[in-house]
């Protein structure tokens, strides 16, 4: 029995390097999930500085309890359904701070940890763990968070307010606040830890795309739908009104979820093609959510429900086999 | 007795029409909302289930075999228009808060598979039997899921304040959203719970059977 097992070996020996046939994939990249997650965890640094910069010490603890409670959860639920645990892969860190993100900079330390609980139990371990949850997990938490809790959500501390203690509820830009689109581009006004400061999240979301961690197809087509139809169609009627197209592009969470909440590897489309049709639709449902629903932003649930609909583009545009038959010959 | 038991035994859990054969979903996502709601719904269907199981069996032989659906479903109704009524006179607010959701148990499809499946194949009091199991395992089904949904939703049980004003119940629970969410946990649990002694006997099978696998290596 040994000797049989030696010789098979001695053979491979001797073949390795002269004959290599392997089955495909035959071109091979470095990339891990580790290495793609740290970079989007590199890429969220700017504006995550910039949040506590202009909102306090709030907005550091905030997504650091997201991250950790992330991190614990995945760690936790990994060890009681008894299955590899996957920490080390940096994905629950971006969940976590993702999440941490779309929080208000305030003290009521429970939605974090909520929050994580839900993004990573229900939404992703219970759906089979990394690459098997449906819709993305921060996305999903941010919303439970908002429907539960709809009024510690929206207590937003006025920026650069270190005065106040409590977190009282100041007025967002979409929730009416006056602020010019200059400070409303560098992200000198109220919102989420997160997404205030579109100069930085841009120079996040260009250094993901330099690095080749996300594609153009998904920012552009999702901004691009929110600019054209807000420039030909205010919401306030009228026709063609760019100064209301920016503020549209720049207010809310709109850059931060085209760079980073809908470009998630497992919850946008496979093709090209196909994240041109996924971002052409998160454009148009947020616009519909901004001027016809009930909240003032409609970012998170257009990713969501656009989220549901890959499968169907990815069935639409299945590329075709290399040499196969054509669609419908 | 013994068939009694068992059939209760068969309806509130081996067999619960809500958590195992999954029927009667709607009532059970949209009444939950309160325990109050959860208990009135459950024992107006369960009236309702007695009742048309019962005279269902009665005219079992009566009945041609092609219009045999219209038939139930006309029997059906008329109990519910009964309950109905009674709980417009007797129990006002609970008839008020409960809605339309009282004079959908007509299409209940709890009640049309026990008339289709049991009533109309079996003698009177077993089938009168079943009804009351069957409705006995739907409240106890909707009970389960709306205390979940009213403690962690409202941090009330039947009306009654739970952890005082401090604490902030999670409003999603008490909406539709929260209704699959909390149904999907509460069917998780009573799967695990009725799979309990399976697992254990798959358990000692398995271990059984790497000992003998590792006996045969060492030999």
């Amino acid at each position: 029995m040994n000797e049989q097992k030696n010789q098979a070996t001695v053979t491979e020996n001797f073949y390795d390097g002269l004959l290599t046939v392997t089955p495909s994939p035959h071109i091979k990249h470095t990339a891990t999930t580790t290495k793609v997650m740290a970079e989007v965890l590199i890429a969220l640094i700017p504006a995550f500085v910039w949040g506590v910069i202009v909102f306090g010490l709030n907005a550091f603890l905030m997504p650091a309890i997201a991250v950790a409670a992330s991190v614990l959860f995945e760690f936790l639920t990994q060890k009681l359904l008894k299955k590899p645990v996957t920490v080390g892969d940096l994905s629950a860190a971006v969940t976590g701070l993702l999440l941490g993100f779309n929080l208000p900079a305030s003290d009521s330390y429970f939605l974090p940890v909520v929050g994580a609980a839900f993004a990573i139990v229900v939404v992703k371990q219970l759906f089979g763990g990394i690459g098997k949850n449906f819709v993305n997990p921060a996305l999903a938490a941010r919303v439970f968070l908002f429907l539960s809790w709809p009024d510690k959500m929206a207590a937003f501390p006025a920026p650069f307010d270190r005065a106040v203690v409590d977190a009282v509820a100041s007025a967002t830009p979409r929730s009416g606040a006056a602020v010019s689109l200059m400070d409303l581009f560098l992200g000198k006004c109220g919102g989420s830890i997160g997404e205030i400061s579109v100069l930085l999240l841009l120079i996040g979301g260009i250094y993901l795309m330099v690095r080749g961690i996300i594609t153009w197809h998904i920012p552009v087509a999702y901004l691009g739908t929110v600019a054209l139809i807000t420039l030909l169609f205010p919401q306030g009627g009228g026709f063609f009104d760019p100064s209301f197209m920016l503020f549209e592009l720049c207010s809310g969470g709109l850059v931060l979820g085209a760079f980073f909440m809908a470009t998630d590897y497992v919850t946008s489309p496979i093709t090209g093609k196909g994240r041109l049709i996924f971002g052409v639709g998160c454009g148009l449902l947020t616009v519909f959510l901004r001027y016809f629903g009930a909240y003032p932003e409609g970012v998170s649930f257009a990713i969501l429900v656009m989220n549901c609909l890959v499968w169907y583009i990815d069935k639409l545009t299945r590329p075709r086999v290399f040499g196969g038959a054509r669609h419908g010959q | 007795m013994k068939g009694f038991l068992k059939q209760l035994k068969e309806g509130i859990l081996d067999n619960n029409p809500t958590l195992v054969q999954l029927l009667g979903m709607c009532p059970t996502l949209a009444t939950t909302t309160s325990v109050k709601n959860a208990i009135g719904m459950g024992l107006a269907a369960t009236v309702v289930l007695i009742f048309s199981n019962l005279f269902i069996s009665l005219l079992r032989k009566f009945i041609p075999k092609q219009v045999r659906i219209a038939a139930f479903i006309v029997i059906i109704s008329g109990f519910v228009t009964m309950v109905e009524l009674l709980m417009k006179a007797f129990v006002y607010s609970l008839y008020q808060s409960l809605g339309i959701f009282i004079p959908l148990i007509v299409v209940n499809c709890i009640i049309l598979a026990r008339a289709e499946a049991y009533a109309s194949k079996n003698k009177v009091l077993p089938s009168a039997v079943d009804g009351l199991a069957m409705g006995l395992g739907f409240t106890f089904a909707l009970i389960l899921v709306a205390t979940v949904r009213e403690i962690v939703g409202n941090g009330t049980f039947m009306g009654l304040s739970l952890f005082g004003d401090g604490y902030a119940p999670a409003l999603l629970f008490i909406m539709p959203a929260g209704a699959f969410l909390t149904l999907g946990f509460v069917i998780a649990a009573v799967q695990k719970i009725r799979n309990m002694g399976q697992d254990k006997e798959r358990m000692e099978k398995l271990s059984k059977l790497e000992e003998e696998a590792e006996k045969e290596e060492t030999v």
